[in-house]
C-alpha cells in the first residue's frame, strides 16, 4: 500500500469516529439532570415558568433531544457553539481566548519531557542493569506513580515559599507571549511533563535494550563504528518508533494533566475554564471542550499513526 | 530400565562405560521422571518469578500495609453491627479538635506528638484523616478494576472471536469512547451524577473498560488461530466454552498486569477529581479532597508558617500507594514477559 492510500484509509476511518465522538459528548451533557435555565430559576425567584419556557426556546433546550442535537451539530459544523448562558459570550470566543495559554503549557510540557526522557533513556540503556539505570528506573517509576496535583502543590510549596523563587501565581494581565511568562511556565510545564518524560524514559530503555541486542548493532561494531555512532545514529533511530507510538496516548494524557494542573496554578486555560463550566453547568462551554478535546485527539492518534508509517513502512501492509 | 551393565551389545564390545556414573552426574536440565508427568501452568511459573522479586514483593508489603490501616483505621458498623471494632487512628477523622476541652490543638498545627502530622485548616487530626483516607480511594480504585475488567474481557472476547460485522461496530464503538481522556469523561459524569462514592466508581468505570477490550480482543485474534481452538470447535465445543474455556485463560497475563497498573491510575484519578472539589463532599476525609483543602490556603498564603504538613501527608499517602501498585504491576509485568520469551528474569523491578 503506497503511503498516500494509508494516509487515505485512515482519514475515511476516522469519519464514523468524529460523528461517535460528537454523539457522546452531546449523550453526556444531556443526561444531566438540570441545564443552566434551571439552575437560574433555582436561584432567581423573580423568574416564572413561562420566562422559563421563553429562555428554553431562545438557547434551543426545548424539543426532543435528537432535534437538540442536529440543531447543534449543524451549528457547530458552521463554526457556531452557542453562547455562555451566564455572560452572554460567544463559546467560540471564549475558547480561542484561552486555547493559546493551554497549548503553550502543553508544548512545554511536551519539549520538557523529550528533553529530560531521551537522553536519560539513551543512558539507562547502555548502562542497563548498572547504579545509574536502577537509579533511573526508580526516578521514572516515581514519576509515572506521583499524582501531578501534588507534584504541583509541592513545587509552589518548595520553588514559590521555601525558595520563594517564584511568586505562587504569575503576575496578573502579563500576556502569555512576554518573556517573563517562560519562567512562570516552568513550575506548570514540569508538572504536567513529568508523567511523559517518565512514561517515555521507560519506553526507551526498554526499546534501546532490546535494540542493543540485535545482530544489526554487532554488524555496526564489528565494522569498527565508533560506540557512539552505533547508539546515536543507528540505534536511536530505531528506538525512538516505539515513542512516537507512544506519542499519542502523552498527548492524550497531557490534554487531561492540563485540567488539573491549570487548577493548581491557577492557570487561565481551557483546562481551567472547563472545570469552571462543569461547576455552573454551562452547556455550550462543557460540550464546546468536550467535542474540541475528542477532535484534538482523534487527529493526534491519525498524525501518529501516519508517522508511524513513514518511519516503518511494514506496517503499512498490514 | 532395568539395572543390569549393558556392557555388551550385540558384538560391539563397549569397555570402561558405568551407567551408574551416568545416573550420578548432575542432569542438563530440571527434569526428572518423577516431574515429568504434568508441566507447570503458566501461572504457577509466574508466581514463583514474581515471589523471587523484592522491588514487587516490597510494593505488595505496601499495599498490604496501606490497605489494612485504612480497614482497621476506624471501627465498620454494617446495619447496626460492629464488624470491625479495632481502631488505630487515635481521633475520628471528622472530630475538630479545638471543640473538644481535653486538647490545646488549633487549626494547622505543626506536627507533635500527640498529633503526628499535625492539624488540617479545621483543626482536625491529620494522621487519623490520612489513615481513614485511604479507605475511598483504595476500594474505589479494587471496584473499578474488577468491574471494567470484567466487561471488557467480555467485550473484547466476543469481538475478537466473532470478527466480521460485530468486531468492526464493537470496535468503532471502543475507538470513539478511546479519544477521549478517562479523567475528561470522569468529570463529566461525575458532573452530571453528583460527587459520591457510587458516583466515582461509574465515573472510572464507564470510560474504563475500554483498554481491557482493546487489550483481549488483540490476544483473542492471536489465540484463536491456535490448533486447539479449532480442535474444541471440531469436537462440538459451544462457542462460549471455546471463548472462556480455551482462549480467555491464555489471553490472562496481559490483562492482569494492565489490571495492576490501573488500579493506580484509577486511584490517582479519584484523588484528582476530589481535589477538583468534585468527588466527595468537601470535608470528607478523602486524600483528593484533603488536598483542595490545603491548596487554597497554600496559593493566597496562610500568613504565617506555612503548612506544609497539610499537603506532604495526604498526597504522600497517594504517591505511596501507587508507587507500590506500580512496582507490584512491573513485577507482574516481568514474571509473565520473562516467561514468553523464556529468558530467566532481571528482578530488581
Amino acid at each position: 500500500m503506497s503511503l498516500r492510500r494509508f494516509i487515505l484509509k485512515r482519514l475515511l476511518s476516522i469519519v464514523p469516529i468524529l460523528f461517535g465522538v460528537s454523539v457522546i459528548t452531546f449523550a453526556l451533557v444531556h443526561l444531566t439532570p438540570g441545564d443552566p435555565i434551571s439552575q437560574m430559576a433555582a436561584t432567581n425567584p423573580h423568574m416564572t415558568a413561562a420566562d422559563e419556557a421563553q429562555m428554553r426556546a431562545r438557547y434551543g433546550l426545548d424539543g426532543p433531544i435528537w432535534e437538540q442535537y442536529l440543531t447543534w451539530m449543524g451549528n457547530v459544523l458552521t463554526g457556531d457553539f452557542g453562547e455562555v448562558v451566564s455572560s452572554g459570550q460567544d463559546v467560540s470566543s471564549v475558547i480561542i481566548a484561552r486555547l493559546p495559554e493551554t497549548i503553550a503549557l502543553g508544548l512545554f510540557g511536551w519539549l520538557f519531557g523529550l528533553l529530560i526522557a531521551i537522553p536519560t533513556g539513551i543512558y539507562a540503556a547502555i548502562k542497563k542493569d548498572q547504579l545509574a539505570d536502577t537509579v533511573s528506573r526508580f526516578v521514572a517509576l516515581s514519576g509515572i506513580s506521583i499524582p501531578n496535583f501534588w507534584l504541583g502543590l509541592m513545587l509552589i510549596l518548595i520553588g514559590a515559599l521555601w525558595l520563594e523563587i517564584w511568586t505562587v501565581l504569575p503576575p496578573s494581565r502579563l500576556p502569555l507571549y512576554h518573556p517573563q511568562m517562560l519562567f512562570y511556565l516552568i513550575l506548570p510545564g514540569i508538572t504536567i511533563g513529568t508523567a511523559a518524560a517518565a512514561s517515555i524514559m521507560r519506553v526507551m530503555r526498554t526499546s534501546m535494550a532490546e535494540e542493543l541486542n540485535k545482530e544489526y548493532v554487532t554488524a555496526a561494531r564489528a565494522k569498527g563504528l565508533p560506540e557512539r555512532q552505533v547508539v546515536l545514529k543507528h540505534v536511536l533511530r530505531n528506538s525512538l518508533i516505539s515513542v512516537v507510538t507512544l506519542a499519542a496516548t502523552l498527548t492524550a494524557s497531557i490534554v487531561a494533566g492540563s485540567v488539573v494542573v491549570e487548577v493548581v496554578f491557577n492557570w487561565p486555560g481551557l483546562g481551567r475554564e472547563f472545570i469552571d463550566a462543569i461547576n455552573q453547568r454551562e452547556i455550550n462551554l462543557i460540550m464546546a471542550i468536550t467535542l474540541f478535546t475528542g477532535v484534538f485527539i482523534v487527529l493526534a492518534n491519525l498524525l501518529a499513526d501516519i508517522l508511524y508509517a513513514v518511519l516503518d513502512p511494514r506496517i503499512r501492509y498490514e | 530400565m532395568s539395572n543390569e551393565q549393558h556392557t555388551e551389545r550385540g558384538r560391539i564390545r563397549v569397555t570402561g562405560f558405568d551407567p551408574e556414573r551416568v545416573r550420578q552426574r548432575d542432569s542438563l536440565s530440571d527434569w526428572t521422571e518423577e516431574s515429568g508427568g504434568e508441566t507447570e501452568g503458566r501461572f504457577e511459573r509466574a508466581w514463583k518469578r514474581f515471589k523471587r522479586n523484592r522491588t514487587a514483593l516490597i510494593g505488595l508489603f505496601v499495599v498490604a500495609v496501606l490497605t489494612l490501616l485504612a480497614v482497621f483505621a476506624r471501627p465498620i458498623t454494617m446495619m447496626g453491627m460492629t464488624v470491625q471494632p479495632f481502631s488505630i487512628a487515635p481521633y475520628d477523622p471528622t472530630t475538630i479538635m479545638y471543640m473538644s476541652p481535653e486538647s490545646s490543638a488549633g487549626t494547622y498545627d505543626s506536627p507533635t506528638l500527640s498529633h503526628p502530622m499535625g492539624t488540617d485548616g479545621d483543626g482536625r487530626d491529620l494522621f487519623s484523616r490520612v489513615l481513614y483516607g485511604g479507605r475511598y480511594s483504595i476500594s474505589i480504585g479494587f471496584i473499578v478494576v474488577g468491574l471494567s475488567a470484567t466487561f471488557g474481557l467480555v467485550y473484547g472476547a466476543i469481538s475478537g472471536y466473532y470478527g466480521g460485522w460485530t468486531d468492526e461496530i464493537l470496535m468503532r464503538i471502543v475507538d470513539t469512547v478511546y479519544a477521549f481522556p478517562g479523567l475528561i469523561l470522569a468529570l463529566i459524569i461525575v458532573a452530571t451524577l453528583g460527587g459520591g462514592y457510587w458516583q466515582l466508581v461509574a465515573a472510572f468505570a464507564i470510560p474504563g473498560w475500554i483498554t481491557y477490550a482493546r487489550l483481549i480482543r488483540g490476544e483473542v485474534l492471536t489465540i484463536k488461530e491456535n490448533e486447539y481452538v479449532m480442535a474444541a470447535k471440531a469436537l462440538g465445543a459451544r462457542d462460549r466454552s471455546v471463548i472462556f474455556k480455551h482462549i480467555v485463560p491464555n489471553a490472562m497475563p496481559p490483562l492482569i498486569v494492565y489490571g495492576t497498573l490501573n488500579i493506580g491510575t484509577v486511584v490517582i484519578g479519584v484523588a484528582a477529581l476530589g481535589f477538583l472539589g468534585l468527588g466527595m463532599p468537601p470535608g470528607t476525609a478523602e486524600w483528593g479532597t484533603m488536598l483542595d483543602q490545603t491548596r487554597e490556603t497554600l496559593i493566597q498564603g496562610p500568613g504565617g508558617a506555612i503548612p506544609w504538613w497539610a499537603t506532604v501527608f495526604p498526597g504522600g499517602a497517594i504517591f505511596l500507594f501507587v508507587m507500590a501498585m506500580n512496582m507490584i504491576g512491573d513485577g507482574v509485568n516481568d514474571a509473565f514477559d520473562a516467561q514468553e520469551t523464556g529468558i530467566e528474569g532481571q528482578g530488581g523491578g
